[in-house]
């Protein structure tokens, strides 16, 4: 009896785990773009729900598995989000957050209800082949799709950090970061880092996206979920931190998993929002975030 | 006396006059109007009242909440729920309402001013309370959890239950639009609103001139979320049902904000242009959406005509307008 | 009572362990200029801040008026009679210059028409009365400065509290301001404070000098004194040759 329930635990953690890294790449789009640019992205949910149509499409009209379509997905959001913060956000940066609060809402609405013209409010969904497929690790079984969906975002994650520490861009746009000031004196030119941030930040939440698609249909009305899960998780593990958004993405993960075999899974949400509110008040750097005061 | 002459202070004659004759219009406005376009001037109201109580802590003491529908959700739930299981009608359950309202914004406010949250950080936290009630509301029974709470549709005359038809509920929220305008004037003139705009301004600034910034920023918040209920009463009972999944969505909050932003922030007109803006452009676009037929069309034009407005007024249409007819309203 | 209008005693303060102000104490009598100089990072602000309420001191106590005023909040401290400016102006940018100085009236005038009232009248005397309707934010860098005194003194303090108000400012502006501190000091006997790094205001206004360095006072006395001091001629003249 306790053995049953604590195997099914673990394998709710293993779930969640899974499932967490992905949340943890989405987030990380959302950490990135504010650590820079001190825009709060409002759009982020639905640009991952643009992300899993895009994949959804590639799958059911092309036959292009989401794992193959996915640098490709990458590759046009980078594209659209450095256009995109060349024409529109651009001339928001420092204005007061509800000016950006309000062109960040209005780019949400069109983005999710484009979706709803072209797909239509079904739910879809993606047949992978592998979908029956899983791992056993000990007594654990992994589910396969979930598995390759987690490695994946880990490896993009960490090919991010390579970018950020060792490419003369990620550093600049680091250092400019830092210090908006000083990076325009040594003659950095922000706009175009900021323009190169929003299109890193954007190709992380398309090609988390493309995974998420392997693990749950999508329809329009995910959008906003995935803009508050997205806030949660960042401010959980600390605005503006990498390691904090993904290992907030994974705790995110992991206390919806749980809190969905321990009491109702309609419940769990109110797990992250409570978990929300205590890091805002007691630690609002996050968990992993550093103290500036 | 003094009051009114503290009320009308320095406005322009042109501006009381203009005010006057608004009020006379809408006064004998639904002798005049079919059913539809009373139902378009309610919905104007409507969001230009709950605009109003949002303007007074983002505009006046400038603390951003996205979490407004929390407050119109208390409101609305407390007094249909009052109703539809003891029979006590609105007029009192509104004071149940209203304290309920009161009492959660001022432990939000409580919360997020002592720790001191700003800007973004403080709007996140008012949208967690506000989903944190919606998924508990989902699973309270009292409320008809998720399936629920339905007021009997009843459109006999009654005052005192606050049922009938809409030129009743027109009048209701006449009234509370125009009282909450002057109330916002009247606040706008008193010690208590210029502290709210030096807070808002530079709030160590105001301190070390001796404003009590905690006790002003509670204020502002308790007036806001207690006038906030009062519209969550109404619409319950004008829509006679409510729902956990809208009344507390945060699709309701950004509704709460639109028309101030639009309109302008701090100022008083600003909420009532904007909620005619916003409100006549949702009606053109659900016409337009109906004739052409594509799921979702209605809301890229609505997200199309605020990208616009954010671009090329970002400080709102009512500065802009106010110039351009010559009324400017006095920038305190 | 020890008949000093503010009283610091053994004042300290320290950030993330530095050492930012270290057993300062000295005194202020009623009616009298003092200012208190030193290099950049001294400590000077951070006392200025101590006093207002803005940081609460690690250890020691102010009095005003032998009342402990310490650890109080910014506004009860505005409340017992400490006015303030900041180094770093802080303008409510998006009022007009009239209603800045309104808000500072308001603290003792509850109805706001006598509070415009007497925010005008101190807007004539420092000047900028043609520029009462500008919003805050379209000001010169000297008039933000003038602002900045203005609001303080429409709270109607006892002690005010001036942050380098001169810096910035031009030599003949420098000598306008010094005439209207002078004057105010002499018609209402208000106590002013000042850290200036300006020494031509510093000469011209104060009885006292009280020179700071890494945190610590290491100087007191006439400005006459201080100059010819020789811990002040090592720790601050010779590094800053603007005497």
């Amino acid at each position: 009896m306790t053995s049953d329930f604590l195997l099914n635990l673990a394998q709710a953690v293993t779930k969640g785990l899974l499932t967490g890294m992905v949340y943890g790449l989405m987030a990380l789009g959302l950490s990135v773009i504010f650590g820079v640019m001190r825009v709060v992205n409002f759009a982020h949910g639905e640009m991952m729900v643009v992300g899993m149509y895009l994949a959804w499409m590639g799958f059911e009209y092309l036959e292009v598995s989401p794992l193959l379509s996915l640098p490709l997905i990458a590759a046009i959001f980078f594209a659209v989000g450095y256009g995109l913060q060349r024409s529109l956000i651009s001339p928001f940066i420092g204005r007061p957050e509800h000016q950006q609060f309000l062109l960040l809402l209005a780019v949400a609405i069109l983005l999710v209800n484009a979706c709803l013209a072209i797909a239509g409010p079904d739910s879809r969904g993606v047949q992978m082949e592998s979908q029956f497929d899983s791992y056993e690790l000990g007594p654990l079984v992994l589910d396969a799709v979930r598995l390759h969906a987690a490695l994946a975002a880990v490896a993009i994650a960490l090919l991010l950090w390579l970018f950020f520490s060792r490419t003369r861009t990620g550093k600049s746009i680091r250092a400019a970061a830092d210090n908006h000031l000083a990076a325009l004196v040594v003659g950095l030119d922000v706009r175009r880092l900021y323009a190169f941030t929003f299109g890193v930040g954007a190709a992380c939440v398309g090609a988390a996206g493309a995974l998420m698609i392997t693990i749950i249909p999508v329809t329009p009305f995910l959008a906003a979920e995935y803009t508050l899960l997205a806030f949660v998780i960042v401010i959980v593990g600390g605005l503006g931190s990498m390691t904090g958004a993904l290992m907030g993405g994974l705790l995110i993960g992991v206390s919806e998993a749980v809190a969905g075999l321990l009491v109702q899974p309609s419940l769990k949400s109110m797990f992250s929002f409570g978990l929300l509110i205590l890091v805002l008040l007691l630690r609002p750097q996050g968990l992993f975030g550093k103290s500036n005061s | 006396m003094s009051f009114v002459k503290r009320l009308t202070g320095d406005a322009s004659p042109r501006i009381l006059w203009s005010l006057g004759i608004l009020l006379v219009l809408l006064l004998v406005a639904p002798m005049m109007l079919g059913k539809y376009w009373l139902s378009v001037l309610i919905l104007v109201l409507y969001f230009a009242f709950v605009g109003q109580a949002w303007n007074i802590m983002m505009g006046f003491a400038g603390q951003l909440s996205l979490g407004h529908a929390l407050y119109a959700g208390l409101g609305g739930y407390i007094a249909a729920g009052l109703y539809s299981h003891y029979g006590i009608g609105p007029w009192a359950g509104l004071f149940a309402a209203v304290a309920a309202a009161g009492v959660a914004g001022a432990i939000v406010g409580y919360l997020g001013f002592r720790f001191s949250l700003a800007g973004v950080y403080f709007a996140l936290l008012t949208i967690a309370f506000s989903e944190f009630t919606r998924v508990a509301f989902d699973h309270w029974e009292w409320a008809g959890g998720s399936g629920g709470l339905f007021l009997k549709v009843d459109t006999t005359t009654d005052i005192v239950n606050l049922r009938g038809g809409p030129v009743l509920f027109y009048y209701v929220i006449l009234a509370l639009a125009a009282g909450a305008f002057v109330l916002c004037r009247a606040l706008l003139e008193s010690r208590l609103g210029r502290y709210w705009l030096a807070i808002r301004e530079d709030a160590e600034a105001a301190q070390a001139v001796g404003v009590p910034v905690l006790r002003c920023k509670m204020i502002a918040i308790v007036i806001s979320a207690a006038l906030t209920a009062l519209a969550g009463v109404w619409n319950a009972f004008y829509y006679n049902n409510l729902f956990p999944e809208t009344a507390f969505a945060m699709g309701r909050s950004i509704e709460i904000t639109l028309a101030p932003i639009i309109g302008g922030l701090g100022t008083l007109f600003g909420p009532i242009v904007g909620a005619v803006v916003l409100t006549g452009l949702g009606e053109i676009f659900t016409d337009l959406g109906e004739a052409l037929r594509i799921p979702g069309i209605k809301q890229i034009f609505y997200g199309l005509a605020l990208l616009v407005i954010v671009m090329y007024r970002p400080a709102g249409l009512w500065p802009w307008l106010a110039d351009k007819l010559g009324l400017k309203e006095r920038q305190p | 009572m020890s008949g000093a209008r503010l009283e610091l005693e053994g004042l300290g303060k320290r950030f993330r362990g530095l050492r930012a102000v270290h057993d300062v104490s000295f005194t202020v009598p009623g009616g009298a200029i003092h200012a208190l100089i030193g290099p950049n990072g001294a400590g000077k602000t951070t006392i200025f801040n101590m006093i207002a309420g803005a940081l609460a001191p690690d250890s020691g106590v102010v009095r005003l008026d032998g009342q402990v005023i310490s650890g109080f909040r910014p506004d009860r401290i505005c409340d017992a009679g400490v006015g303030r400016t900041f180094q770093l102006v802080k303008p409510f940018k998006g009022l007009s210059v009239l209603e800045n100085v309104t808000v500072g009236a308001l603290h003792r005038r509850p109805h706001l028409a006598e509070a415009r009232e007497a925010a005008a009248a101190i807007l004539s005397r420092l000047g900028l009365h043609d520029r009462r309707h500008q919003l805050a934010e379209s000001l010169t860098l000297p008039d933000r400065k003038r602002l900045e005194v203005a609001r303080a003194l429409a709270t109607e303090p006892k002690l005010l509290l001036l942050d380098e108000v001169m810096a910035g400012l031009r030599p003949t502006e420098v000598d306008v301001m010094v005439g209207f501190l002078r004057e105010l000091n002499q018609r209402t006997g208000l106590t002013i404070l000042l850290i200036e790094h300006v020494m031509r205001a510093v000469m011209a206004l104060a009885a006292e000098v009280v020179v700071v360095n890494y945190g610590e006072k290491v100087a007191q006395g006439t400005p006459q004194e201080i100059t010819r001091h020789q811990a002040v001629l090592d720790v601050y003249l010779g590094e800053q040759e603007a005497l």
